[in-house]
């Protein structure tokens, strides 16, 4: 597929939006149904195994690496000083590990060969819908040094499509995918390289036109004007594509959500952004008072009971909750920290923390204003607010003084 | 040198500017119009051009290196990207050491441009006896 019938295909697909687009209708209509079937195709791009090894353009040489060194400012002299080479563990000149996947780049018209197990996972998760693409992960080993005049060649294979997930920048699903890169018949390095190709949201602000925009995030962007990102992602089986980086602006990508607010710029799109809890009769309370700044705990007689319930742990279906205000204060009962993925909304890492309060029920918030390595179980604590909007604010906990 | 668990690495801070963003996708051979067209990034949502992953775990590479030494042996670069990096940013390598066992060195790095944490990183590297 060329870069431009490709850019066609996913025009389409994101500037017509739903209407026109039956793949992504289907998926929408029958979720489940969608899902499996891209699971079973899934499937059969890994059977297949790994693509044939497809040679560099160049061979490794000097001119690339100085090219490399010069840009990324790579002062290391193994590259590039013939003498001081010599007398280094390596004993002559070498490439610097970190551009094995520079040479088997596929360069400015470069296409993947139809078996290339991205190309094919790329094509069957645009045909369902998710029409963009942003790279998360990249895990590179090198089994040793390449030496100027060696030639690799790398060939990939489909590890896993897992999904459908949902995500800050839409509903998507992860492909991994690991390359080997080989001389001859020696495997020299290895990546995993992990994708999330998703779903564009529709555009949720006004005044801004999805028209021009076929990749990457759209509203929440458009809303802040920040961020970005992340184009790329259609023209992924042209090769260059899929390594693009990208992030949504300030709040990342992610997976999931406790949903939250970190403040700071790009307020309005995080509070659209982050996951809302379900209010219901039972905890209408919890939310009301959270809002008044007040933190809320059921209260069934003389039992607390958190998170509230619709009865009280004895099962009297007759019996009516009330509640009462805590203090606001607890300590640490457990807690983590979340490096990854990253959540709508969150600067990594943060840290989630189980509070026992001192009226004895445990709650859930984010410990604001630490460095995650001073947490530990027993912390005193205090409750805070996070307001997300005039409808939502969360529990969180900063360190008692 | 002596490499302890918890020895912090000298910090490293890049100019990102639109000439760094665009010299080093293409040293990296990163064609992509986001990395060097910036009507065309903005065009797709971003507020700039903004860095490639390949520029990114050769910066890793680099922070590590130029704190090692020439005679270490860098074995694996795993990295994990955050908010981008556009141009006109700064970007701060920091890193620590996590894990020392004999030549065995694994080194934990974060990147952080004014949008937050960019990339964050583990490298594992082998280090001269």
């Amino acid at each position: 597929m060329s870069a431009a019938a490709d850019r066609a295909t996913t025009d389409s697909a994101t500037t017509d939006g739903a209407a026109t687009d039956g793949a992504a209708a289907d998926g929408r209509g029958d979720p489940a149904g969608a899902g499996r079937r891209i699971e079973e195709a899934a499937r059969e791009i890994t059977e297949a195994g790994p693509s044939a090894p497809e040679p560099a353009r160049d061979p490794v040489n000097q001119a690339m690496i100085n090219n490399w060194v010069e840009a990324i400012g790579d002062a290391n002299p193994v590259y590039t000083d013939a003498e001081a080479a010599a007398a280094s563990v390596h004993g002559e000149l070498v490439a610097p590990p970190a551009m094995a996947q520079v040479w088997t780049m596929r360069g400015l018209y470069g296409v993947r060969p139809p078996d290339d197990p991205l190309r094919r996972a790329t094509e069957l998760l645009d045909e369902a819908g998710y029409t963009s693409v942003v790279a998360t992960d990249s895990a590179q080993t090198y089994h040793r040094y390449l030496r100027p005049g060696e030639h690799v060649a790398a060939s990939s294979v489909l590890e896993n499509i897992v999904g459908p997930k949902r995500t800050a920048l839409g509903e998507g699903w992860f492909v991994t995918t690991r390359t080997t890169w080989y001389v001859g018949d020696e495997a020299v390095a290895e990546m995993t390289f992990r994708i999330l190709k998703f779903r564009p949201p529709e555009q949720q602000a006004t005044g801004h036109s999805t028209g021009t925009t076929n990749a990457g995030t759209t509203g929440e962007a458009g809303t802040t004007g920040e961020a970005g990102t992340t184009a790329g992602g259609r023209d992924a089986p042209s090769g260059a594509a899929t390594t693009d980086t990208a992030g949504s602006g300030d709040d990342g990508r992610g997976d999931s959500g406790t949903g939250d607010s970190g403040g700071g710029e790009g307020r309005a799109a995080e509070a659209a952004q982050v996951l809302r809890p379900v209010v219901t009769r039972d905890n209408a309370f919890f939310w009301d008072g959270l809002r008044e700044g007040e933190l809320r705990i059921q209260r069934w007689g003389e039992t607390l009971r958190h998170p509230p319930g619709p009865m009280p742990p004895d099962g009297d279906l007759n019996a009516e909750p009330d509640y009462v205000v805590a203090a606001g204060t607890g300590t640490v009962y457990s807690f983590l920290v979340h490096h990854h993925p990253p959540v709508p909304g969150k600067r990594l890492p943060f840290v989630l923390a189980l509070v026992e309060l001192d009226e004895g029920v445990r709650m859930l918030g984010e410990l604001h204003g630490v460095d995650p390595a001073d947490v530990h179980i027993g912390l005193a604590v205090e409750a805070s607010f996070d307001r997300i909007d005039d409808e939502l604010t969360l529990p969180a906990w900063r360190v008692r003084s | 040198m002596t490499i302890t668990v918890g020895t912090e690495l000298p910090p490293l801070t890049v100019e990102v500017t639109p000439t760094f963003v665009v010299a080093t996708a293409l040293a990296t051979r990163d064609f992509q119009d986001v990395h060097h067209d910036r009507d065309a990034a903005v065009t797709r949502g971003s507020r700039d051009i903004f860095l490639n992953i390949l520029t990114d775990t050769g910066l890793v590479q680099r922070f590590v290196t130029d704190w090692a030494g020439p005679d270490a042996l860098v074995r694996s670069v795993d990295l994990r990207l955050g908010v981008p990096c556009y141009a006109g940013d700064e970007l701060t390598f920091t890193g620590s050491v996590a894990e020392v066992d004999g030549h065995d060195v694994t080194v934990s790095v974060s990147g952080t441009d004014s949008l937050g944490q960019h990339v964050s990183a583990t490298v594992r590297i082998e280090v001269a006896a």
